[in-house]
């Protein structure tokens, strides 16, 4: 018996006459990592804004974690963590520091805080870098150290927009290494990218096209179902038609 | 609030690890602070006079003299040419210029009058004014000893003596008796700068978040908006104060020798309140401004529109009627007032109760504004 | 050239592109020269006074009377001790205090010899001292007319001419202050953004990785606000003439070519400011907190640079608006030609030279 932690319906956000997001309705179960694909500017930025409480549906509903997206902001707020397309962390602070901040005022205690720091910094083999700017660090190290600081309070679910933009495919790797030992920890991960085969790391993936949810199913299946080798050919099949193309 | 207390650390560590921002919040003040006031000045002194003398005569010679040792006035030019001195007012040598006509002595004795020519480079109306007011009353007193060097020796009281009708005015200057400008400028500098650092440190700090992105990775967290606003406003107000303390004792007193009259207690309370206010105006440029660079243009216009229209360079009294109702709804106006009553005439609360009542409004009006546009764009 | 071009064309994008900045750009000159050419003046009109009327006789209120005419004095209250004289002042109200001792009229006509007392409130020494010089004006008029009532002849008639500005209006000061002092921030404000901008996004790397030469960028940058600190020069001339009655004695064609001289020598300064930092912050800090208040106290229409201690007279040299505010003051209202400003044109142009050689010295070396 899966539970559900994310739940929409009919999901829509407009801006003016242009409709960003088209009446999207789906589930994530919870422990599951969801990767939510789509073209550039096929709303899946402004889709995971509204799920994180940062923007106000238009209209439709949506629960996230068991809380509502247009009374609950708050509850959700607590209740998630979010790795942004452009890079988060302070760039003039080191890499304790960030940590730290996070930490804190997501209500870790200072035990707590102590503790998860170091765990943290040998998890990542950032020792020698612990001192460090965060500006000084290489991306790849940036990408791993902001996703380590939005899952930091054990959220229910983690957000992560594009985490491995312009990563080497060895930094990826690890990337994910750390995505599945979050998702074995009982952290959902709803992820959105352009890379096709992680795509195939995905228990189950949606595909959005010109802002409407074209595709729902685990990677097998829609390979299946599209009679394709690949989740490039899948995509492919599905955006070719795509009329919106910059994001 | 703990979450206050991650958000304050932040803020303090970044402010104190930018090794470009420290100098500027701290000593470029403070060295303005110690040289801008040695240049502050309004007094009307070495006015420069050039003399066209075609007269020649024992009368001339004695004006000359009389207006020389009027000390008012350096005599830069003396000689025949109309045209020589009128250059030397083009070129900004003379301040004005005295033509005493040929015929002068004769003239005014034997047709009991005589006029002399006097032109003033008015530019700089004030100073104009002023030298020919100054000009008048030595003419006119050489004017008072000619006729009284023509009275006949133990005359009749009536006619005689009402020549020498005399009102002598008696000046003091309260407050501060030297007339030391210094006195004058200081605090009012002083507050320009506390005011510039504010606005403008709040508002870009702000910005420089929603440009690089750090905002929306706050704005996922828990913490609530008022909170952040919080502790982003907070480290400029203490800031803010510390540098008018060092401003004010260290250098206000140590430099420039201004004690303190009137109640440290009353000033520090103003001070923090008009902090408030001005962090609201830097909060609300913020809100408004999505790059550093459209943040620092407009921080910058209302910069200098307060600075002019503050009381600090020109006197707001002598504004048009619109010009002064501006002037009072400008917080730095209020507050260089109340700085200088305080400072130099130790005023007490009764007197600065309309300016605080100001202060509260503003910082209420500013902060709310603010903070309302900042929960709906940020 | 055509590359040269296409630099200048992507600089005009980035600038008419951010509406907002093009406000201030505009709108501030504007509104600035407007508000102040109305609203600063050196005269101190309206000045508060009391006057404590011990003698309330002929003569003191002659004096009153005369004193309420004058236009420098506002006279808020007639009032009877020196307590209230104390808490007066205290309280802010007054400036000026004018104390007539008993038996005033008296003393003058018998005794030929009156004394009256001015109290100046010397926290503010200018207002002081302006005040205390504007009421021994009147009073000494005062004297003059009791004296001449018995005409012995010996006149001595002072005719005085107001050269330049005959209605003394505030204006002609403060507005070729003003141009100058706007025209210098302005400038400077929005090139020391611009290089260090592009150098913070990342942006820079591309245009010096292309085979163009760096001075071509450099100067690329600058030409917008070239063209644009131009029109803002013709609307405030518009605006001080048309609205504000400056007069406009000289050249238009003198004062826009130096006018442009100036407009590049301020471009230089902050182009030099973008090529010394690192970071858009600081090189706004720099033209707002670091040159604010200097350029406004140096540029001398604020306050007389003769006045000031010889260190600081020379410090103010090194200000370009200085010399810019001098020529303006030559050719807008003494109607002055080129043989008058020489000098001060020399000096800018040698400013610009020394400016833009250094920028480009430290522009290259970030390329080695």
């Amino acid at each position: 018996m899966k539970n559900i932690v994310i739940k929409t319906d009919k999901l829509t956000k407009r801006f003016g006459d242009f409709i960003a997001t088209n009446e999207i309705s789906f589930e994530v179960y919870d422990g599951e990592i969801f990767g939510f694909l789509g073209a550039n500017g096929a709303g899946k930025t402004t889709a995971m804004k509204m799920l994180c409480g940062l923007s106000t549906p238009s209209s439709g509903s949506a629960t996230i974690a068991g809380f509502d997206v247009y009374k609950q902001t708050e509850q959700i707020k607590k209740n998630i963590g979010y790795m942004s397309q452009k890079f988060s962390l302070y760039e003039d602070l080191n890499v304790i520091e960030n940590i730290e901040f996070y930490g804190g005022i997501y209500g870790l205690t200072r035990k707590q805080l102590a503790h998860k720091t170091g765990e943290l910094i040998t998890q990542l083999g950032l020792q020698t870098e612990a001192k460090k700017l965060v500006g000084s660090l290489p991306l790849g190290w940036k990408q791993k150290l902001a996703f380590s600081v939005a899952v930091l309070h054990e959220p229910k679910i983690v957000f992560l927009d594009e985490p491995t933009g312009g990563v080497d495919p060895i930094t990826r790797r690890q990337f994910w290494d750390l995505i599945y030992a979050a998702a074995d920890r009982g952290i959902t991960i709803f992820v959105t990218t352009h890379y096709m085969d992680e795509a195939e790391y995905c228990n189950r993936i949606s595909m959005m096209v010109d802002g409407v949810m074209k595709a729902l199913d685990t990677p097998a299946q829609l390979k299946q179902q599209f009679n394709a080798g690949s989740m490039d050919e899948v995509f492919f099949e599905l955006a070719r038609g795509a009329k919106r193309k910059a994001d | 609030m703990r979450t206050l207390y991650f958000l304050l650390r932040k803020e303090f560590k970044q402010i104190f690890r930018n090794k470009a921002l420290l100098p500027m919040i701290f000593i470029a003040p403070l060295i303005q602070l110690l040289i801008l006031p040695l240049a502050a000045d309004y007094e009307v002194k070495n006015i420069n006079i050039s003399i066209i003398d075609n007269d020649h005569s024992a009368y001339s010679r004695k004006l000359l003299k009389d207006i020389t040792a009027s000390g008012y006035f350096k005599a830069v030019g003396y000689g025949n040419s109309f045209q020589a001195a009128f250059r030397q007012i083009e070129q900004d040598q003379a301040d004005l210029i005295l033509e005493i006509p040929a015929g002068f002595e004769k003239n005014l004795v034997n047709e009991g009058a005589q006029s002399l020519f006097i032109a003033v480079n008015a530019i700089n109306g004030s100073k104009a004014t002023l030298g020919a007011s100054y000009l008048r009353r030595v003419v006119e007193d050489f004017n008072a000893g000619i006729r009284l060097s023509w009275m006949p020796a133990g005359n009749d009281q009536q006619v005689g003596n009402d020549q020498q009708a005399v009102i002598e005015t008696v000046s003091s200057n309260w407050y501060n008796p030297f007339l030391n400008y210094r006195f004058f400028m200081v605090p009012g500098i002083l507050v320009t700068l506390v005011t510039m650092i504010c606005v403008y440190m709040c508002a870009l700090n702000i910005v420089k978040e929603k440009e690089i992105g750090t905002i929306e990775q706050i704005n996922v967290t828990p913490v609530k908006k008022h909170l952040f606003i919080l502790g982003k406003l907070i480290p400029f107000w203490i800031i803010g104060l510390f540098v008018f303390t060092v401003g004010l004792f260290g250098i206000g007193r140590l430099v420039y020798g201004i004690v303190p009259q009137g109640n440290l207690l009353l000033l520090y309370g103003f001070l923090s309140l008009y902090l408030v206010a001005l962090l609201g105006i830097g909060l609300l440029i913020s809100t408004y401004a999505e790059t550093q660079q459209q943040a620092m243009s407009v921080a910058f216009f209302f910069m200098m529109i307060f600075m002019l229209m503050s009381g600090l360079f020109t006197s707001v009294d002598s504004m048009p009627a619109w010009a002064k109702f501006l002037a009072n709804c400008n917080p730095v106006t209020h507050f260089i007032k109340v700085m200088r009553m305080v400072l130099l005439k130790g005023s007490g609360f009764a007197d600065i109760q309309f300016p605080m009542l100001m202060m509260v409004g503003f910082a209420i009006f500013f902060n709310t504004w603010a903070i309302l546009n900042y929960k709906k764009t940020v | 050239m055509k590359q040269f071009t296409s630099f200048v064309r992507k600089e005009f994008y980035h600038v008419f592109r951010d509406p907002k900045s093009l406000l201030i750009l505009f709108g501030m000159p504007i509104t600035l020269i407007v508000l102040f050419g109305f609203a600063l003046t050196n005269e101190i009109k309206n000045a508060r006074i009391v006057v404590c009327d011990y003698a309330r006789d002929a003569a003191s209120q002659q004096i009153i009377s005369r004193l309420s005419v004058s236009n420098n004095f506002s006279i808020h209250q007639s009032i009877m001790s020196h307590e209230e004289l104390e808490s007066s002042f205290k309280s802010g109200n007054i400036q000026l205090a004018i104390v007539i001792p008993a038996h005033f009229n008296d003393d003058l006509l018998h005794l030929k010899h009156a004394q009256l007392q001015i109290i100046a409130d010397a926290s503010d020494p200018n207002t002081a001292t302006t005040l205390t010089s504007y009421a021994q004006s009147v009073i000494n008029s005062y004297q003059q007319e009791l004296r001449s009532y018995h005409k012995s002849g010996l006149q001595i008639i002072p005719e005085i001419r107001m050269l330049y500005n005959p209605e003394l209006k505030g204006a002609t000061n403060f507005v070729p202050g003003v141009m100058a002092l706007v025209l210098l921030l302005v400038c400077v404000l929005m090139t020391s953004v611009s290089i260090v901008r592009e150098k913070e996004l990342g942006t820079m790397e591309l245009l010096l990785v292309s085979p163009f030469n760096p001075m071509m960028v450099i100067v690329a940058k600058a030409v917008p606000y070239f063209v644009l600190s131009l029109l803002n020069l013709a609307l405030i001339v518009l605006l001080s003439v048309g609205l504000l009655g400056m007069p406009f004695q000289g050249s238009v064609l003198l004062l826009f070519a130096v006018s442009s001289l100036f407009i590049i020598t301020a471009l230089s300064l902050g182009l030099l400011i973008s090529n010394s930092t690192s970071s858009q912050q600081t090189a706004m800090l720099i033209s707002l907190m670091g040159m604010l208040i200097p350029t406004m106290m140096f540029t001398g229409f604020l306050f007389p640079l003769e006045n000031m201690p010889v260190a600081l007279q020379v410090i103010a040299n090194a200000v370009p608006s200085k010399w810019y505010y001098s020529i303006v003051k030559s050719i807008m209202i003494k109607g002055l030609g080129f043989s008058a400003i020489w000098k001060e044109t020399l000096i800018l142009l040698g400013m610009t030279i020394f400016l833009l050689t250094i920028s480009f010295k430290k522009f290259k070396t970030r390329l080695a």
